[in-house]
């Protein structure tokens, strides 16, 4: 199958003026400018094929929205090629323009003075899509994304969660085959992230379309992505499974232990146990955060040695491990399958 | 689920060939909104025109002043009053703002969601000035005859004879305008801080424009340099062609004049939009 999007050693370097604060240094800057080169995104190199949902993470600054505004053609790289829908995007093409789209979170496409309707009547002209397509295209995403008492107010009049329903409904008229969402859940409340998200999870169900996400909500990450390119520092650090990345990332494991009724486990027994990892009660036991490679023999000495009568080990949460990735700069890249 | 709704369609137009009817169609779409936004704000649209009236007033005020019971420059006292008012009307046709607008699309990020159409944003531009024009001459048109009739006009050079030419004259000179003070507002994607470069601009239209008064009263070396820049096509030209002022083959030289420098100024937009698009960071955005 020909990959949706196809990335290679793509890199972006911005030259930005510096200078040290005050007026002696302006004065010197007006006759001698200093740049500095920034790295935005040092060559990323990815395939996404089609119908795919990506969920593209990084901390703030890491190259994210650098990435995408480059795959939605409004910026040209230093370095590398991109392909998407066999466009090179930063040409622009019309027709590649009219087949893809980005969606940013707290930006609008929409007019703010006028009804959210003639916006949309605007984007059918310039997609020129036909009247009936229209209608029908329109009729879904309003029942979908409940906007029918939206539809005639002016923008301006919305509150942010209904705005940004219709930017996303605006965006998807022309039935993009591609679709770049930069945090399209920042700062909405929790019941209108997770009418997006359900709504980003139909719309790629329904036609295929191919989805990159960035998120710093790992709610939304967990629900809509089975796969995730983590980048960080504008470098690949993994590209896989959401699964894999806590397996790969996660040093440390939970054991949680539950004892028999009415057993007691002095700590000292305990801490000698799991050799001094760290060891909180509970009401009925404890739990220990152990190193990965030590939770087998570990597990297998608490139950040998106590009466317990349950014992689970868990991953860390996704959301931990993720900050605990970002915290830790590496050069390490790797790609599942 | 349906067949077409979301799905994505098979075919699809081709975005990338021109269809006459298919801008046609947004020109009717963009226009209408933008009347409707100027509509909604009425009260500063009100005000903006109220503006636009100031300046021809003074400059009235003044040259009648000079020209007391004689001549200036060609020009008599009530000659003065005819000029400055087809001059304000002519400016109010042809005037942009969007230099003055540019610098906040760039550094807001508010570029952004026009470079992802499938459309040049100067379409959207047009409609918008024209939107705003054609509802502003409903206060300029009768104010020009309220200030001519109580500043007495001398209006006598103008016939059906003069308004002919006068109009195509005014439809060059505003697409003349338009294109060179486009270019003008790409310079933003260069400079963070357009406003110096604009408010220079702008003293240069006032003068060699006409509008602070016509060429003909300022000195020889002026009006000589005057002719070989854009700005007295895009105003002064269609001002004199209607006051009568222009004659037969003086009328052709201008309009050769105003597509001479439309063709420039068409050719270096679309340069500098191709180098200012390379140049974008979209920051913010």
């Amino acid at each position: 199958m020909t990959a949706a999007i196809t990335v290679t050693e793509l890199g972006k370097t911005y030259v930005v003026p510096e200078r040290e604060g005050g007026v002696r240094a302006a004065l010197v800057a007006l006759v001698r400018r200093r740049t500095r080169e920034v790295k935005a995104v040092a060559e990323v190199s990815f395939r996404i094929e089609p119908g795919e949902i990506v969920g593209f993470l990084g901390p703030n600054g890491a190259g994210k929205t650098t990435t995408l505004k480059m795959l939605a053609g409004l910026l040209h790289p230093t370095t590398g090629t991109a392909d998407v829908l066999g466009y090179t995007p930063w040409r622009r093409d019309r027709d590649y323009l009219g087949r893809m789209s980005l969606i940013m979170g707290q930006r609008n496409q929409l007019h703010w003075d006028i009804p959210v309707l003639d916006s949309f009547r605007l984007n059918q002209a310039i997609f020129r899509i036909p009247p009936a397509e229209f209608r029908v295209r329109l009729d879904e995403l309003v029942q979908l994304l409940e906007l029918e008492e939206l539809l005639r107010k002016p923008v301006r009049n919305l509150s942010l969660g209904e705005r940004m329903k219709c930017e996303i409904a605006g965006s998807l008229l022309h039935a993009p085959a591609v679709l770049f969402l930069d945090e399209p859940t920042i700062g909405l409340d929790v019941a209108m992230q997770r009418r997006i998200r359900s709504f980003i999870a139909e719309y790629n169900f329904r036609t295929g379309a191919c989805v990159m996400l960035t998120s710093h909500y790992m709610a939304d990450v967990e629900a809509l992505c089975r796969r995730v390119i983590v980048i960080h520092q504008g470098r690949l650090l993994y590209d896989g499974d959401l699964a894999g990345l806590v397996q790969r990332f996660a040093a440390h494991k939970t054991i949680t232990v539950e004892l028999e009724e009415g057993a007691k486990v002095a700590e000292s027994v305990a801490a000698g146990l799991v050799h001094g990892a760290q060891v909180e009660r509970t009401a009925t036991g404890f739990t220990v955060r152990v190193p990965k490679t030590e939770t087998p023999a570990v597990a297998s000495r608490l139950l040998a040695a106590l009466p317990i009568a349950d014992l689970t080990i868990e991953e860390p949460p996704v959301d931990q491990v993720i900050e605990k990735v970002f915290a830790a700069p590496t050069s390490e890249v790797d790609r599942d399958g | 689920m349906a067949d077409v709704g979301l799905a994505t369609p098979d075919s699809r137009p081709a975005l990338s060939r021109f269809s006459l009817a298919a801008l046609a169609s947004f020109y009717r779409e963009r226009f209408a909104m933008s009347v409707a936004v100027n509509v909604a704000y009425r009260g500063a649209v009100a005000i903006w025109i109220f503006v636009t009236l100031i300046q021809p007033l003074v400059f009235i005020v003044v040259w009648r002043t000079v020209a007391g019971e004689g001549e200036t420059g060609g020009y008599t006292a009530n000659q003065f009053v005819a000029y400055f008012l087809v001059m304000m009307v002519v400016d109010h046709m042809t005037f942009i703002w969007h230099m003055w607008e540019f610098e906040w699309r760039i550094r807001t990020g508010a570029f952004s969601p026009l470079l992802m159409r499938p459309i040049h944003p100067i379409h959207g531009d047009v409609c918008e000035n024209l939107a705003y024009k054609v509802l502003g001459l409903i206060g300029v048109l009768p104010a020009a005859v309220l200030i001519g009739v109580v500043f007495d006009a001398d209006l006598s050079g103008v016939g059906l004879g003069t308004v002919l030419p006068f109009l195509p004259a005014l439809v060059l000179a505003m697409v003349l305008r338009f294109a060179v003070e486009w270019c003008l507002a790409l310079a933003a994607f260069w400079l963070t801080k357009v406003t110096a470069i604009n408010s220079l601009f702008f003293a240069l239209t006032t003068f060699f424009g006409g509008i602070f008064a016509p060429l003909a009263v300022l000195p020889g070396w002026m009006q000589t340099v005057a002719v070989w820049t854009p700005f007295p096509w895009s105003l002064a030209f269609p001002v004199e062609v209607f006051l009568g002022r222009r004659a037969g083959a003086d009328i052709w030289l201008g309009y050769a004049a105003q597509l001479g420098w439309i063709m420039l100024a068409l050719g270096g937009l679309a340069l500098l939009w191709r180098r200012a698009t390379r140049r974008y960071s979209a920051v913010g955005a």
